[in-house]
């Protein structure tokens, strides 16, 4: 048994924004991945859930008629990396989604858990970070969209206000389209591990393949936060397809980060693999995009 | 609402191909009323925080933890445990007998999580790599085998199932 006060189960999206008025102290429980482990531990214990599992609106990916890919907010790791949609304009997210935990986590966890839960370490938030997603809200007053930037407040803590939840994330056209990325999870283990640091890296080259148009990247666990390293990127535009561009684009990811010493490892270690990971991610979406180095 | 005041729901579904229904304590983890109010004791309890698999169940085909599952959530769904592996006398299936013929078994407490594993890899019907399937399998722990054994028991179940020889090491 579980020590929870109450659950209360929402049957539409409009119910869930009743249910949270109703009830404001209660919280959201969506695959329950991190929200019962840590009922388990003791941390969430005797709380009031509002379960939003058995909303299958939320479930899916879509094509907007303007190109923007549309990821319902409780889609599974497992589903996203399946979708014809994903593997097609935004292979590396179900690529990265394929790394957390192991496949009955895949098969329970869900996107919206992943960003909602404010975590640094979410394997799914530094590929969202580096395709600027945004996330739409529901709550009383309608609907709001945040980009994933915004959205982050700090270690734990996103912008959902009183009301609301997240319905789904979205990624324009302008973004993805012509890229080829790469995610990198360093981790201890392969498996049912939590990445040390995550570094995501996408590339748009020039027709010819010889210039790099624009090059995105961020990370998890390289600050409190996902974050974006935008010296890097502006350092790489514009600038010819080559080993020289991949190292210095790799070396400006210093200037942005800002990792801290854990358990897991040492600020001067995540410092180093940054690197390392910037260049490797850095290469092989190069690669995939065509470009000879 | 007080916090001594039990909440109960109603759920229905199917379990191993049969239509049932029961009134749970909204409490409940799958794990919970699938072992107490079902007896399907081969879903164990093992960590209880989705580390080991030890509680590992088919939900609509697909493998999920059930000890981090509301039971709640189980209303309308399709559900299969070890015990439905089974043939109507007790027979073993294909899969079972792989597990005992290739030593894959020791205590067994992680098979049952670990055979539901594998029938949903070989329902898909595909053929998959050995990294492929180590990786498919990873979500089990297993303080006994090895592992290498287990690996054996699916792949030549897979081979099997395939009507293919399984390749020489
Ligand atoms: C064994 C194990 C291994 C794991 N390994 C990894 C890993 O390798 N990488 C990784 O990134 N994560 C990992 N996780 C963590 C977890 O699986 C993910 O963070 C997952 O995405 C959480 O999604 P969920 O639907 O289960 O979230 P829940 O537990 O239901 O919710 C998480 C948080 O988000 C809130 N929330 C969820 N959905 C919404 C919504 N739509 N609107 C508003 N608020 C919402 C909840 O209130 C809660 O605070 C692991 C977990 C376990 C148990
Ligand atoms: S008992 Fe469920 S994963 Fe360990
Ligand atoms: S056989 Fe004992 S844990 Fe696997």
């Amino acid at each position: 048994m579980y020590d929870m006060k109450a659950l209360y189960q929402a049957k539409s999206v409009a119910d869930a924004v009743a249910l949270r008025l109703a009830h404001p102290e209660a919280q959201i429980i969506a695959g329950g991945s991190d929200v019962l482990v840590q009922m388990r531990e003791g941390k969430r214990a005797g709380v009031e859930l509002i379960s939003i599992y058995g909303l299958d609106e939320l479930r899916g990916v879509t094509l907007e008629d303007d190109g923007t890919l549309c990821i319902g907010s409780l889609t599974s790791f497992s589903h996203i990396t399946r979708d014809p949609l994903i593997q097609q304009h935004i292979p590396v997210l179900g690529e990265a989604v394929d790394q957390v935990g192991g496949p009955q986590i895949r098969n329970i966890g869900t996107i919206g858990g992943n960003t909602c839960n404010g975590v640094t370490s979410a394997d799914s938030a530094s590929t969202l970070f580096a395709y600027d997603a945004v996330i739409e809200l529901t709550g009383p007053e309608g609907v709001r969209r945040v980009p994933i930037q915004d959205f982050y407040i700090r270690a734990g803590k996103v912008d959902i206000r009183e009301g609301e939840i997240q319905t789904a994330i979205r990624i324009s056209r302008e973004s993805y389209e012509r890229t080829f990325g790469h995610y990198i999870k360093y981790a201890m283990r392969n498996a049912m591990d939590i990445a040390t640091l995550g570094t995501s890296v996408n590339v748009r080259l020039s027709p010819d393949g010889k210039t790099v148009e624009r090059a995105r990247v961020a990370f998890g666990v390289a600050g409190p936060v996902p974050l974006r390293a935008e010296t890097a990127e502006r350092l790489a535009e514009g600038k010819p397809v080559s080993e020289e561009t991949a190292e210095a684009f790799a070396q400006a990811v210093k200037e942005d980060i800002n990792p801290r010493d854990s358990w897991r490892a040492a600020r001067d270690f995540r410092m180093h693999i940054a690197v390392e990971s910037a260049r490797r991610a850095f290469i092989e979406a190069v690669n995939r995009a065509g470009g000879a180095l | 609402m007080e916090k001594h005041v039990i909440q109960y729901e109603t759920v229905r579904f199917n379990l191993n191909g049969k239509d049932v229904e029961r009134t749970v304590d909204v409490r409940a983890s799958l794990t919970d009323m699938l072992r107490n109010d079902f007896r399907m004791t081969s879903v164990k309890k093992g960590c209880e925080v989705g580390e080991c698999g030890a509680c590992n169940v088919l939900i609509d085909g697909e493998a999920f933890n059930s000890c981090i599952y509301l039971a709640v959530w189980a209303n309308g769904k399709h559900i299969r445990t070890l015990e439905g592996l089974l043939g109507p006398n007790g027979e073993l299936s294909d899969i079972q007998q792989a597990f005992v013929d290739e030593a894959a078994i020791q205590c067994g407490f992680c098979t049952p999580g670990f055979i539901l594993t594998a029938v949903e890899i070989l329902e898909s019907g595909k053929e998959y790599t050995d990294d492929e399937l180590r990786k498919l399998l990873s979500g089990h722990l297993c303080r006994c085998t090895g592992y290498e054994n287990i690996l054996r028991a699916v792949k030549k179940t897979m081979y099997r199932r395939l009507g293919k020889p399984m390749p020489e090491q």
